[in-house]
């Protein structure tokens, strides 16, 4: 039972991150349209704020993780 | 010069010494594999009616161990180095006959040892009834006192390995650039000269500003070496397969080391800017002070999550995916299976290089905030 609702949370997380990361994503897809010549400037800043989004998603993997075990 | 010279084979001597040392151990190839194998025919027919757990599987396997499979039946006995009540006790894993369920006691010194699920514990003086030299509790963890356990694990080998490959690389590299000087860069130099300008010119020097020489060695080191012991991971059989960086103990060393410089280098600024945050009124400082004092935690916990969830992550799916054949018990399942796994490994190569790029970056990012200027 425990490890059923875990893996609820492991997937609300992953729902959460997606949402996160794709808009992240969308967002320097954008920018990187408008702007071509900032395109690496933009891809460090995207990859920093993924990380940052990804983070949270597997702090909740983690703790889903140990009540799991 | 001269003391250059006898620097460097200082350390190439120490190279040679520790690739000796792991050697030596290694050679202790476990003789009794013939002997387990028979062991396990008897078991098999036990094992099959029971389910196939693929969360215990994917968790044993991203585990420290205290000896490395090889393949098959093939095991290294790694060194076991115990602090016990009477002083150190030295002796060989496979003196444990690969057993993991505390059947098999090693006497060393007029004290006995057993391993249960990779920790090593003082034997009782009698077995239970399933045979195990433990005391267990209700939730079969046992509850025999512990010797200090500083063996030379699966994961420290791997980091001694990684230690000797990254000094030989970097020692023929920076070699190359004294002999070389004013010339064009050659075989490794001309691999690393990139990545190493792609450090200091993406990472350090927008966010450390001009003072960027000085953090130059530490986010070099913390680079190569989480990218190294990533793609060391991804390497299936003997010299790599180990879990490191996928190990919260080793990414906690890691954001203490970025933790411990971020708060010794941080100026006056930094500090105002924690404790009295100016520009807000007074009961707002009063309640800023222990957010922004948690922050300062928050931030290396943050990194040392980061790197280890996102290794192991990347070695469970892996290992879930190859288990998929084993689950539906089917050889079929390895026409999908397989080529995915292949895909996701790709994709790890990726996640090797960015994750060591975000940990690089977000130190310097932290150190950045530290030294800032007032402006």
């Amino acid at each position: 039972m425990t490890g059923s609702i875990a893996a609820i949370g492991a997937g609300l997380a992953a729902i959460g991150a997606g949402l996160g990361i794709g808009r992240i994503g969308g967002s320097a897809m954008d920018g990187i349209a408008r702007q071509p010549e900032a395109a690496s400037k933009i891809q460090t800043a995207m990859l920093i704020a993924a990380a940052f989004v990804e983070a949270v998603a597997l702090f909740a993997v983690v703790v889903a993780l140990m009540g799991n075990g | 010069m001269d003391c250059n010279q006898v620097f460097v084979s200082k350390v190439k001597r120490l190279i040679i010494v520790f690739t000796l040392l792991i050697a030596f151990f290694s050679i202790k190839v476990d003789a009794f594999a013939q002997v387990d194998s028979a062991a396990h025919v008897v078991e098999a027919p036990a094992a099959e009616s029971k389910k196939f757990d693929i969360g215990k599987f994917a968790l044993h396997h991203i585990a420290d161990s205290h000896s490395w499979h090889v393949i098959g039946e093939t095991y290294l006995g790694l060194p076991v180095i115990l602090y016990t009540n009477s002083g150190f006790v030295t002796f060989n894993s496979s003196d444990f006959k690969r057993d993991d369920n505390a059947t098999v006691v090693v006497e060393r010194d007029g004290q006995r040892f057993v391993k249960m699920h990779e920790k090593i514990y003082y034997a009782s003086a009698d077995a239970n009834e399933h045979g195990q030299f433990v005391e267990l509790n209700a939730e079969h963890h046992a509850e025999n006192k512990r010797p200090l356990d500083l063996s030379v694990t699966k994961n420290v080998c791997t980091l001694l390995i990684s230690i000797v490959i990254m000094l030989a690389v970097f020692l023929s590299v920076a070699k190359a650039y004294k002999t070389r000087r004013g010339k064009a860069p050659k075989g490794l130099q001309s691999w690393l000269e990139p990545i190493i300008l792609f450090v200091r010119d993406d990472i350090a020097k927008p966010n450390l500003g001009h003072k960027y020489e000085r953090f130059m060695p530490y986010l070099l080191t913390v680079f190569f070496f989480i990218w190294f012991n990533n793609m060391l991971g991804l390497v299936p059989f003997l010299p790599g397969g180990a879990n490191l960086t996928g190990n919260i103990a080793v990414t906690m060393t890691l954001a203490v080391a970025t933790f411990l410089l971020t708060i010794f280098n941080g100026n006056k600024h930094y500090w105002k800017h924690i404790f009295w945050m100016p520009g807000v009124p007074v009961p707002m400082k009063i309640f800023l002070a222990p957010l922004e004092f948690v922050g300062i935690l928050t931030k290396p916990i943050a990194l040392m999550i980061r790197l280890f969830a996102n290794i192991s992550a990347g070695h469970i799916l892996m290992l879930s995916l190859i288990c998929l054949i084993f689950v539906f018990n089917s050889l079929w399942v390895s026409v999908a299976s397989v080529p995915f796994a292949i895909f996701i490994g790709a994709i790890e190569l990726m996640v090797a290089f960015i994750q060591a790029f975000i940990f690089t970056i977000l130190s310097a990012l932290f150190i950045g905030m530290a030294i800032e200027e007032h402006h």
